[in-house]
């Protein structure tokens, strides 16, 4: 089976990859490991239609969430993780009742709001979550050994490698979730509202179960965040963060599976690889913006269109495809 | 105790002001064009550094160093409408993404020319109009409230009364219906890109003296406004102004008898209460979006 050999083959390149990078890059790849998590499980909740601005402080709910469950209560930290992200969906749940009395740009702007009041609700309250500065100190993810490999947390390649099982257990997960029934809901959700409200489609549930899946998962991407640096504090979840991540999503296109994850993976390379070792550091901002001006006036289905034209020519025909972003 | 409030108030109407300068611009854009300009608080920013170069740098006088801002940012706008808004008509999340980009430019341009902390601007006038012994307006806050009243009953003389604001109104309502009537769309795309960026613009020059210029300030501006045209509602021009006002004064109030942190929290909640029982504003139709 080549395809089968294809899989060997990339799982045997990740395994590889950290190994050939500076310690820095090492850094940085751990963040694109988490980030590509982030990514597809945003990508979950625009499946059902709504594009929100409050991912990233989710994001940090479970972070803050995890954080604090181990510094507090003493909690093994794998476990706080799940938590942190059991808490992200529990919140989702509740900021939904409002949220989704609203769609589209609504919503958008809605869940933007949402997301800076709990943000500034950390800032304001340094009981518990330390005010402006943050939580300092955070438990690190305690070290193991699994016969023949030694992971040593503070070195960012063991991080790596468990934090590459963790987001790829998840992308798994995600990604059964989108071929089952259930994810065939969230597109007739998006595509055919009234159509599927008339077959006695729950429409308002299934919004809101994919905005509480969603939210869960990017809930254990900021545990997992949380956990290898250390420190988290209100202003790494700022809206600056949430740009990158629409950024990734529409730059990569959101019609497939891959296409945010791709995104994600090439505009990071860009950003944090090509440009920092063109010693263009400040220049970086500005080709990154000329970037995504481009690739949107020039690329409107994103990079997952160049692959799908790639792979048709050696594949006629295929899977059905979703007609580009309204 | 009167004092305070008196001074809190004045405060706000001074607030209001550039407030209401930038989120009418901003709702003129949207009404028109039909697309969030992400980058509004960044032409905000344009405008202050124009006063960073014009008149901290070259001593061009205070007032015409104001104009070439208003000038310098509406040329902004209306690069933006030709090189990002018009191609990307079709595609109203495009439309948000290359405004983003737009905004990392400018933040990298104003990094790159002037450095990444604040600038000093050298007062322009120290007088102080002294209502009584607390009650203190500075001529330079005067400024801008003169400004603010003054523009924006001009754009609503030109919405109103003109051929150009009747064009313009029209276009924003039914563009096609508009088009049909014999109405260059682009032409008042254009238009209102021009006045919405230079009113940011001029927002921008006319307080940066007073205010700490940063490469980052935009950010700030951009998220007050959103909350003003959304408790407004969203194209609702009026809206967009008495929002400023009462959004001006309950921010100030809890700034000065609490804090800043917890005002924000106020001004979003507001804004949220809006969405959940009212989504289309206080003053909104459901025209557009």
């Amino acid at each position: 089976m080549p395809k089968f050999l294809i899989w060997i083959a990339a799982l045997a390149a990740l395994i590889a990859l950290p190994h050939g990078l500076s310690f820095s890059q090492q850094e940085i790849l751990v963040f694109l490991t988490i980030n590509v998590l982030l990514v597809a499980s945003y990508r979950l909740l625009t499946l059902t239609g709504e594009w929100s601005l409050g991912h990233v402080v989710i994001m940090g709910v479970g972070a803050y969430s995890s954080a604090l469950l181990t510094k507090k209560l003493g909690v093994y930290v794998p476990v706080s993780m799940l938590l942190g992200g059991v808490i992200a969906a529990l919140i989702a749940v509740l900021l939904s009742f409002p949220l989704f009395r609203m769609k589209g740009f609504y919503f958008l702007i809605g869940s933007f709001a949402a997301g800076e009041i709990i943000r500034l609700l950390w800032k304001r309250f340094r009981d518990p979550f330390g005010g402006a500065k943050g939580i300092k100190g955070i438990d690190p993810m305690p070290d193991f050994s699994v016969g023949f490999y030694q992971f040593d947390f503070f070195e960012p390649t063991s991080y790596y490698y468990f934090a590459g099982v963790v987001v790829a257990v998840c992308l798994w997960i995600l990604w059964r979730i989108e071929k089952s029934p259930v994810g065939l809901t969230f597109h007739a959700v998006h595509w055919q509202d009234k159509l599927a409200q008339a077959s006695g489609v729950n429409v308002r549930a299934y919004r809101t179960l994919a905005f509480a899946i969603a939210s869960g998962f990017a809930g254990i991407s900021g545990a997992l965040l949380a956990h290898y640096v250390g420190t988290i504090n209100p202003n790494a979840f700022d809206i600056d963060l949430m740009v990158f991540v629409l950024t990734w999503a529409i730059v990569g296109g959101t019609a497939t599976f891959y296409g945010p994850i791709l995104g994600c993976v090439v505009l990071t390379v860009i950003n944090e690889v090509v440009l920092r070792e063109l010693g263009l550091e400040q220049m970086r901002p500005l080709i990154y913006g000329a970037i995504m001006i481009l690739s949107i006036l020039f690329l409107p289905n994103g990079l997952e269109s160049i692959v799908q034209k790639l792979t048709k020519r050696r594949a006629a025909g295929g899977a059905p495809e979703r007609s580009p972003a309204e | 105790m009167l004092d305070l409030l008196a001074q809190t108030g004045l405060n706000a109407v001074y607030a209001a002001s550039y407030i209401s300068l930038v989120a009418v611009g901003l709702v003129l854009i949207f009404g028109v064009m039909g697309v969030i300009n992400f980058a509004h608080g960044e032409l905000f920013m344009a405008g202050a550094y124009a006063i960073v170069a014009l008149y901290a740098g070259l001593n061009v006088p205070f007032f015409l160093a104001v104009a070439a801002g208003l000038l310098f940012v509406g040329c902004l706008g209306l690069l933006m409408e030709k090189a990002l808004f018009r191609p990307l008509k079709d595609n109203p999340l495009g439309g948000l993404v290359a405004s983003i980009g737009f905004l990392m430019i400018l933040q990298a341009l104003a990094v790159m020319g002037f450095g990444v902390r604040m600038v000093h601007i050298p007062p322009v006038t120290q007088e102080v109009i002294a209502f009584s012994e607390k009650v203190r307006l500075p001529v330079a806050r005067l400024y801008v409230i003169i400004a603010a009243i003054v523009l924006l009953s001009a754009l609503w003389y030109f919405l109103k009364r003109t051929k150009f604001g009747w064009a313009l109104r029209a276009s924003a309502q039914d563009p096609e219906a508009a088009a049909l009537q014999g109405i260059s769309i682009t032409q008042t795309a254009r238009i209102a890109m021009f006045i919405g960026a230079g009113l940011a613009g001029i927002a921008g020059a006319l307080t940066a003296p007073l205010v700490s210029v940063n490469p980052h300030m935009g950010h700030s501006v951009i998220v007050t406004a959103f909350i003003v045209i959304i408790v407004g509602g969203v194209g609702s021009l009026e809206g967009a102004i008495v929002a400023s006002v009462a959004y001006a004064l309950v921010h100030t109030f809890v700034t000065t008898f609490w804090d800043g942190v917890l005002a924000d929290i106020v001004g979003l909640s507001l804004m949220l209460l809006v969405l959940i029982v009212k989504p289309t504003g206080l003053f909104g139709s459901a025209d557009r979006a």
